[in-house]
């Protein structure tokens, strides 16, 4: 139980209004090796952040006070923190309302532990694999080890999901990837799950790192399959 | 309707106005013309009787005097009777005198037929005849008398009468009828347009709102105008759509206020749930350190929150489908892909029931714009539910497209049920035996669920049933916008034979792994 010795150290903030839910989760989140932080008010949540710097944030949606896609938006503008949503609702509209707003990744209630925890484990996992060098795609240059991306010497900021996604992309040059694949290799999914969330953050790594997110060519659609990455010609 | 009453309006006043006429017409003919013929044989009676008496008191003997006497007699004649009567005077043929006299006819002879004077030689008192005077064509009448000439002999005088004035006021009061009657016509037809139009248009203006209000414009209204019966139509009729009306838009307050009741206890109900999920699996997770009925217990109560689950994700989904929530995002997908997909998804899950699928899928792609995980939901539905009454037969399936659409087929031949069962098959909760357990894990609304997602996407899931020789269910999806053709894409039932017609069997893979790519 190696790995479990070294996510002793993994802080979790758990941000629910429900205090058997935080409990419960609490009781498996401890039972797995992590560390919960509990924060049960919306406006204390950004406070408990800054305070406890947690390695990832799982989010429940309805909250007293502040609303967790608000919160959700003002962690995500100063940090790129894993954010997982717990959400009740598994409608279309807030589930995408969250990930455009920052979230990494959802759970929709109710979860069973383990998917909880294997949530939680593919947002931590990227530390786990780390192939060192550096990658070039389109005009950008990927410091894999470093963890940072920059374009004519200048840094651009991603988060460690963006930075997960473009890394998968351009190691494999050429290789079309499709959605299920992307989910399983940067979400950890074993089976097809929501592809949504693939559409969503290409989205906002597009935003990041296109000239013009209109005419993408680092992070190209093939349509009806999925993703390549663009050519190194610049 | 207008038109129809017009013409038989129409056609009944001519009719009627016609015979009218001709019997009127007769009456007044047959009048005027007796009238006349009375007149003129009193006069011709008269004036003949007259004749005779000027005859007998003249003196006169020779030739000449006898010629005078008859040109006296005569123009005394015409005096009496004017221009406009004709005379004709002729020799007896029985008359042997020798004197011959010059007639001095106003007439001519030919007026007179030989049957007329057959009758005045045997002596007829006064018989008259209508005959067509030859000159002008006009009906006259010919009355005939015999005439002593002293020693000159037997003559016979006619009188030829026209009857041209009758004939012409005939005409007139014809001409004056006739237009009278025309006129007649006309005003009835035109009364007529005018009533039906008065009554139809409200009975039109009616249709017109009832047709609105069946497409759900509910606040149309007909305009009430006066006090009259159409009045009363109008107001009745606004009645019936104001209680319309209020009816519906009642029920709909009630049925989205349930529909917000179903929907926020499915939520609320998440919440606990979650605790209720996790401290379960925790429990299931440690139950080999309990004692036995404990850990039994976990078991059970493991395994019924998954039922759970998905009977409250299916609440929420058909909650979600009737509030009109349902929101699909439509692929370019093939059919035979997804069902291919699910059965393999499936084989697993039924290999307690010991069911062998055999795949048929028509030759060619059977791509179909659709709502991905819908279908799927939809497939997996009608698979399970083959399992479950399958009894250990074979289960088929064949894939098939056309034009305009793609279809599935899912067949057992197993229980079945009763053809009256076929269309209940998708009603909520529904099963066809209560005493049956659901050994699939189904929740009774999977079968609304697929329903509902196959009208979603303008597409149909038809079941078909017989007692114990199994059940079949087809899904339809229309391939593009324009809907599904006329003519199903593969029958509703096949038998265990005809499958092989639709197409190659498809082998399957028992490998979960198939299909991922690495």
């Amino acid at each position: 139980m190696s790995r479990h010795n070294r996510c002793m150290t993994s802080r979790i903030l758990v941000v629910d209004d429900d205090p058997a839910v935080a409990e419960m989760i609490g009781i498996v989140l401890r039972a797995d090796g992590f560390e919960p932080i509990f924060c049960d008010h919306g406006d204390r949540a950004l406070d408990i952040f800054h305070a406890e710097n947690p390695d990832v944030i799982l989010l429940d949606l309805m909250l007293p006070g502040k609303s967790g896609i608000d919160i959700c938006r003002e962690i995500r503008a100063e940090s790129g923190v894993p954010i997982i949503m717990l959400t009740a609702k598994s409608d279309t509209v807030d589930v995408v309302l969250g990930l455009e707003s920052g979230a990494d990744d959802y759970v929709p209630k109710p979860f069973k532990p383990r998917e909880l925890i294997a949530r939680v484990r593919a947002r931590l996992r990227r530390n786990d694999n780390v192939a060192p060098g550096i990658v070039k795609i389109g005009d950008l240059e990927i410091d894999v080890t470093g963890h940072r991306v920059t374009r004519d010497g200048e840094m651009i900021p991603l988060t460690p999901l963006e930075f997960d996604v473009l890394v998968t992309l351009a190691r494999s040059p050429g290789q079309v990837f499709t959605r299920e694949v992307l989910l399983e290799d940067v979400w950890g999914y074993r089976h097809a799950a929501d592809t949504r969330l693939v559409n969503v953050h290409v989205q906002r790594l597009r935003a990041k790192v296109e000239r013009d997110p209109e005419n993408p060519q680092i992070v190209l659609t093939i349509r009806g399959v999925g993703y390549k990455a663009g050519g190194t010609s610049s | 309707m207008m038109l129809r009453l017009v013409v038989t309006t129409l056609v009944v006043g001519l009719g009627a106005v016609g015979l009218l006429g001709a019997f009127v017409m007769a009456q007044i003919r047959d009048g005027l013309v007796e009238t006349r013929v009375e007149r003129i044989l009193a006069e011709s009676a008269r004036d003949s009787a007259a004749a005779q008496t000027q005859m007998n008191a003249s003196t006169a003997e020779t030739p000449g005097e006898l010629q005078q006497l008859v040109y006296d007699t005569l123009d005394a004649l015409r005096v009496l009777g004017g221009e406009s009567r004709g005379l004709v005077l002729l020799q007896n043929p029985n008359n042997s005198s020798e004197t011959i006299l010059n007639t001095g006819l106003s007439s001519p002879a030919n007026e007179v037929s030989p049957a007329m004077r057959e009758a005045v030689e045997s002596g007829s008192a006064q018989p008259w005849q209508f005959v067509d005077l030859s000159l002008s064509g006009v009906p006259g009448v010919v009355v005939g008398a015999p005439l002593e000439i002293r020693s000159a002999g037997g003559y016979e005088l006619y009188f030829v009468y026209s009857l041209a004035d009758e004939e012409q006021t005939l005409a007139l009061i014809q001409s004056v009828l006739g237009a009278g009657a025309g006129a007649l016509v006309l005003l009835v037809v035109l009364m007529t347009f005018m009533v039906t139009l008065q009554a139809v248009r409200p009975i039109r203006s009616a249709a017109r709102v009832a047709s609105r209000l069946a497409e759900g414009r509910l606040s149309e209204r007909m305009p009430v105008r006066g006090n009259d019966e159409m009045a009363t139509l109008a107001r009745t009729f606004n009645e019936m759509a104001e209680s319309l009306q209020r009816q519906i838009t009642r029920m709909e307050g009630l049925s989205r206020l349930q529909r917000r009741f179903v929907s926020d206890v499915s939520h609320e109900l998440r919440t606990p749930l979650t605790t209720v999920r996790m401290a379960s699996d925790v429990l299931y997770d440690a139950r080999e350190d309990f004692p036995q009925h404990v850990a039994r217990s976990a078991e059970l109560l493991n395994n019924q929150l998954d039922r759970f689950e998905t009977l409250l994700a299916d609440l929420l989904e058909i909650s979600r489908i009737d509030a009109g929530a349902a929101r699909l995002e439509f692929d370019r997908i093939d059919l035979g892909d997804v069902v291919r997909e699910e059965v393999e998804a499936i084989i697993p899950a039924s290999e307690g029931h010991g069911v062998e699928f055999r795949l048929w899928f028509s030759a060619g792609s059977h791509v179909a714009s659709m709502d991905r995980p819908r279908v799927s939901r939809i497939v997996r539905n009608l698979l399970s539910n083959a399992v479950e009454h399958a009894q250990g037969q074979p289960v088929d399936i064949a894939v098939s497209a056309d034009k305009r659409g793609v279809a599935v087929v899912v067949r057992d031949y197993g229980v079945g049920f009763s053809p009256q069962q076929a269309e209940r098959v998708f009603d909520r909760f529904w099963r066809a035996d209560a005493a049956r357990a659901r050994t699939m894990g189904g929740t009774g609304l999977g079968m609304s669920i697929a329903r509902e997602d196959a009208t979603l996407h303008d597409g149909k899931l038809e079941a078909w049933g017989s007692q114990g020789k199994g059940a079949s269910f087809r899904l339809m999806l229309p391939r593009t916008s324009r809907g599904l053709g006329q003519q199903p894409v593969l029958p509703l039932v096949l038998s265990e034979f005809e499958f092989p017609s639709v197409g190659e069997r498809v082998p399957l893979s028992t490998d979960p792994d198939k299909g991922e790519t690495p």
